[in-house]
């Protein structure tokens, strides 16, 4: 009993259910020169309502790892299960947001939104599918612009969107791959404000690679470390304890966040 | 008031006299005269030094065939002859001056005699139709078929009936090169097995076409009495330019971004509305990119494709005064030549405002 007084990850999930489940997960690219094995003896454990960071060198995998998940590129061995079923193929049950937002530019942003939501509401009303997207773009601060066309309006907007879009499918586990790597610093640091808020509203666990160690850390319930490549697999997971909500400035000021970063980049560095 | 016109005139390609606009509005003007002497003052200064180089041209070849043809007199006829030759072409008359390269001059006054032959021909047909308006009314009471004029086609008539035949054409361009691009551009198996069709057909010359679809159509039509000439040339020319389309609208939807794939199966989008709502707009600008490249080579084959297959328009226009020899004809080809390259012009522009009207992306050139 005291045991689990101690352990903060059981407090805060009290199912304590695994969501995301990676079983000796391989991935082999067939290249002209042989076989190129990225990934070999990948174990990862995810469980429900959390928040899973990654990092790792360039080039070791996380995409491709991230793009498995989402059932987008095939497994080459081992299995990949969500709430205990193997993954076939992609599906609304596992939203994800790429790196650059990829809205369709020919649509608005309210389009983008519906897109996805015709397809997990197909019974609902016009007037309730409208009204499910203006909830998600209000709540990712883009309610003045439900009638632009992506094209018009800015990056960080469109991964505003990006964000909305992937939220509205109500997903289990979204998945995102260094949503924020292409913004500047100050609209990154508001992105992940938004992406914070929504997440805990919404109740669903996140997967998201990045290669900014202080967003890896301000995000995340646990960090998890690849080694490089060629077999990547998991090097260290590094659990975060600070309590939630947390704002950045609490975070910097907090003694354990120096303890944290030196861990990561001591992982990174050698 | 002034940036909508700036718009406007952006919209339809004229956007070369925004900085005159700007200029009259006082704004900028040390950059925008030199920008008003750049985009139009420079360009009206070449067309004037393009006549200038032509009359140059052309003299010179008028005086060398002038001289030929007097040396030529002098040598089988006479000196009395050769005179009597240099008198005729010096006065003017069009039955005795030498057969070369027509003055700027020239071509505009056969372009207005072109004009006012239009004028004559256009009255005429009225008058006609006026005249044959109640025997017509009876004749088709009682079955018969109504009188048609059936004089000679004006430069105009032709005209209209080469844009005729180009719209046909392009219409069936469109109505083959899409479906099958599209179709080729979602099947990779069917993109390799097809694809030496495309790479053999795609460079054979129109004449070649021409031939084929004459050997096809001449039997399809043997006992109707349609048009055969027109649905030869526009079939022709429907196959010579559907190419491009082909291979744009192919490509374009063999290459729509991952991203965009991606996002499609990760939302699970049917198949239909997979085409539709992604593959399609995102490969609409290459798609229009072919469609424009198909207009303007149906347009450079119709030519030459009326001139072979007989049939009526600027191709046969152009042919028959050839044949016709006289210098007066040789004017009316330059004419003809001017407006085959205007209409050529014009087509390109309205396709590239229907393009910039459906594409996402930013305007192109
Ligand atoms: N489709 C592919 N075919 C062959 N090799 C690939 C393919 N995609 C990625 N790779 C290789 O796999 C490795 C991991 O790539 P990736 O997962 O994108 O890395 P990361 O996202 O960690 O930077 C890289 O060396 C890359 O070159
Ligand atoms: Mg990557």
């Amino acid at each position: 009993m005291s045991q689990l007084i101690h352990n903060p990850k059981i407090e805060k999930f009290p199912s304590n259910e695994v969501m995301l489940d990676l079983i000796d997960l391989k991935k082999v690219y067939p290249t002209p020169k042989g076989d190129y094995v990225v990934l070999e003896n990948l174990n990862l454990q995810i469980k429900k309502e959390e928040f899973i960071t990654i990092i790792g060198h360039s080039g070791c995998g996380k995409t491709t790892m991230l793009s498995m998940m989402a059932g987008l590129n095939e497994i080459s061995g081992g299995k990949i299960s969500v709430l205990g079923s193997s993954i076939k193929g992609p599906g609304p049950d596992r939203g994800v947001i790429f790196q650059s937002p990829s809205l369709m530019p020919w649509l608005t942003t309210m389009e983008n939104v519906m897109l996805g939501v015709k397809k997990v509401y197909p019974h609902a009303t016009k007037k309730q599918k409208e009204d499910i997207c203006k909830y998600y773009l209000h709540k990712v601060g883009m309610e003045s612009s439900f009638y632009k066309r992506a094209s018009e309006i800015s990056q960080g907007e469109q991964q505003r969107v990006g964000i909305a879009r992937a939220f509205a499918i109500k997903p289990k586990v979204l998945l995102l791959d260094e949503p924020f790597g292409m913004l500047d610093s100050l609209t990154r640091g508001q992105l992940q404000d938004v992406l914070i808020d929504v997440w805990n509203k919404e109740k669903i666990t996140a997967v998201m690679i990045t290669h900014d160690v202080d967003e890896a850390i301000f995000l995340a319930d646990r960090v998890v470390m690849m080694t490089s490549g060629p077999k990547a697999k998991i090097g260290d997971v590094l659990p975060i304890e600070f309590e939630r909500p947390r704002t950045r400035k609490a975070i910097l000021e907090h003694d354990d966040y120096y303890k944290y970063r030196k861990h990561l980049i001591d992982f990174l560095e050698h | 008031m002034k940036d909508s016109i700036i718009r406007g005139i952006k919209f339809i390609g004229l956007g070369f006299l925004e900085p005159l606009i700007r200029l009259i509005n006082k704004e900028e003007p040390k950059k925008n005269t030199k920008e008003v002497m750049r985009k139009i003052v420079a360009p009206i200064a070449s067309v004037f030094i393009f006549i200038g180089l032509w009359q140059l041209g052309s003299s010179s070849l008028y005086n060398k065939e002038a001289a030929y043809k007097i040396e030529a007199a002098t040598r089988n006829q006479g000196e009395e002859a050769a005179a009597k030759l240099k008198a005729c072409m010096e006065s003017g008359d069009s039955n005795c001056q030498p057969n070369t390269l027509p003055s700027p001059a020239q071509v505009y006054a056969a372009y207005q005699v072109l004009l006012e032959d239009h004028k004559q021909i256009s009255a005429d047909k009225k008058a006609f139709a006026e005249k044959t308006f109640e025997m017509n009314k009876k004749r088709v009471a009682q079955g018969k078929r109504a009188i048609t004029y059936t004089g000679r086609p004006s430069f105009v008539d032709q005209i209209k009936t080469s844009l005729k035949t180009v719209f046909a054409g392009f219409l069936l361009a469109l109505f083959i090169a899409v479906p099958i691009g599209i179709v080729l551009g979602l099947s990779k198996t069917l993109r390799g097995s097809i694809n030496w069709i495309i790479q053999i057909f795609k460079p054979v010359s129109p004449v070649v076409w021409l031939l084929l679809v004459f050997m096809i159509v001449k039997t399809l039509t043997k006992n109707s009495d349609s048009d055969s000439s027109f649905i030869i040339s526009f079939i022709s020319v429907g196959l010579c330019s559907m190419w491009a389309t082909l291979v744009n609208t192919a490509m374009g939807v063999s290459s729509v971004n991952t991203d965009y794939i991606n996002v499609a199966k990760v939302l699970r989008l049917r198949p239909l509305q997979k085409i539709f709502k992604v593959i399609l707009p995102a490969s609409l600008p290459l798609i229009f990119t072919g469609l424009r490249i198909t207009l303007s080579v149906a347009w450079m084959v119709l030519i030459a494709i009326e001139l072979l297959a007989q049939s009526p328009g600027l191709g046969s226009f152009v042919w028959e005064e050839f044949q016709n020899g006289a210098m007066d004809s040789n004017s009316k080809i330059i004419v003809a030549m001017f407006v085959i390259g205007f209409i050529g012009f014009a087509l390109d522009r309205i396709m590239l405002f229907i393009q910039n009207l459906v594409s996402f992306e930013k305007e192109t050139i």
